[in-house]
């Protein structure tokens, strides 16, 4: 039974060992700890800061979130060791239709908050 | 069955053209092209509760406020039971990709090894949501519904906004661990009318003075014609917009979904490797393609936690 199994995905090599594999895991994890400190804490003086439309500590909790994604995709899923215009094919689409998506409507929700307090 | 076939003898040729396109197999490739309108669909899950949180600023619940409960902890603990869930989905993620490591190797006990533990991984979390949704569901303090719908807190007149449960305001006590007790509408107002010191807020974080709180005299005249409410469902939820409870509902059970579907994926890969499929085929690339969906639920669930529960 000839099938497309016989061919598997060039090999593009790892660092060697599993070395990589628990840094990774160590940064996501500390990140994480470092979110949901902040999110317990919310220190006043990030609160009181208003940076972008929102709060300083949002805008840190959403930075943080972003590098987290960054090295799930790049390390865990191998996106970041394939060919460059493989790695284009899946992120441009991504980071065009989402931040244009999210822009939208997040401008329309704030548009009906000033409707409703009329 | 005839478009199959000439699909198959298709693909053969590796993709036809006796070239890998990108030098990605074309199951790998489809998965990412999946991966990728998944990633669309969850973001259109998020941006919409987005729009409506942008919408209802100062009301949207709070999920401090909303999810405080810990496994066999008393009191309250935000965010503690969320950063529990995300780091056993981070763990599963590197078991997933110790499995992947062990198949490039052509090492079938590793493999399984690290694939079993992946599963038992998937399994956990899976409980542990079931969990969460248990408590969300049944509700905690307890809340009032206007005539119009609007949902809102007991809180003191002289306080800062603190939410006094439904329990305390008619049994004068401190609510128990883990009580479920169900209260009448009639006792709950007549406890308020006996009780000066109590008014009515709106859920959220309100303005810059802090929550809305009626005063004594709006809250008397809101609880004439308003009812109990105790826990969450589609319709209505003690936290407060219906909205709140309908995206909860959606974007949680959404994913929660995809990591079962994961664990199915996983399961039958599993039983393959034991099989001795891959040893046969003389890769494991197979491994790799279900570790990509299950690094995609787990990168799905940072963004959960961070737009639900964080910001």
């Amino acid at each position: 039974m000839a099938n497309n199994n016989a061919y598997p995905s060039e090999h593009h090599d790892s660092p060697e060992g599993t070395k990589w594999i628990w840094k990774v895991f160590w940064i996501l994890l500390i990140v994480t700890t470092v979110e949901v400190v902040l999110g317990i804490i919310k220190p006043p003086a990030l609160t009181d800061t208003h940076i972008l439309g929102t709060t300083l500590l949002n805008v840190i909790f959403i930075v943080l979130t972003l590098g987290k994604a960054y090295y799930i995709v790049a390390e865990f899923m191998h996106l970041g060791h394939e060919r460059k215009n493989f790695i284009w094919t899946i992120t441009l689409p991504i980071v065009i239709l989402i931040p244009y998506l999210t822009f939208i409507l997040l401008t329309e929700g704030g548009y009906l908050n000033s409707m409703m307090n009329m | 069955m005839a478009n199959g076939a000439a699909l198959e003898q298709n693909t053969t040729a590796i993709w036809g053209g006796g070239r890998q396109p990108f030098g990605v197999s074309y199951g790998k490739m489809m998965m990412w092209f999946f991966l990728l309108s998944d990633a669309l669909t969850f973001s259109g899950f998020l941006t919409a509760m987005g729009l409506y949180r942008f919408k209802f600023e100062t009301t949207w619940p709070v999920a401090e406020n909303v999810f405080t409960h810990f496994p066999f902890l008393h009191g309250e603990h935000p965010l503690l039971f969320v950063a529990l869930m995300t780091f056993i989905l981070i763990l599963s993620s590197v078991t997933m990709v110790l499995a992947v490591n062990a198949g490039h190797k052509m090492n079938t006990k590793g493999v399984v090894l690290w694939l079993g533990l992946t599963i038992v991984g998937g399994f956990t979390f899976l409980g542990s949501q079931a969990w969460e949704w248990y408590h969300f569901i049944n509700g905690d303090k307890g809340a009032i519904m206007a005539e119009d719908g609007t949902v809102m807190y007991f809180t003191p007149v002289d306080g800062e906004g603190e939410i006094i449960s439904v329990y305390e305001l008619i049994t004068g006590q401190e609510k128990p661990h883990g009580d479920h007790s169900e209260f009448k509408t009639a006792d709950m107002i007549a406890a308020f009318g006996l009780n000066d010191n109590m008014t009515l807020r709106m859920p959220g974080k309100g303005t810059e003075e802090g929550p809305i709180t009626l005063s004594r005299e709006d809250a008397r005249a809101v609880m004439k014609n308003a009812s109990l409410l105790q826990g969450a469902g589609m319709r209505a939820n003690e936290y407060g917009n219906t909205l709140f409870a309908n995206f909860f509902f959606f974007v949680t059970g959404f994913h929660g979904t995809h990591v079962f579907s994961g664990v199915v994926l996983n399961v039958i890969i599993f039983i393959n490797v034991l099989m001795g499929t891959y040893e046969r085929r003389g890769h494991y690339e197979m491994v790799e393609k279900v570790g990509l969906y299950w690094h995609f639920v787990d990168l799905v669930w940072v963004f959960v936690f961070t737009f639900f529960y964080l910001v």
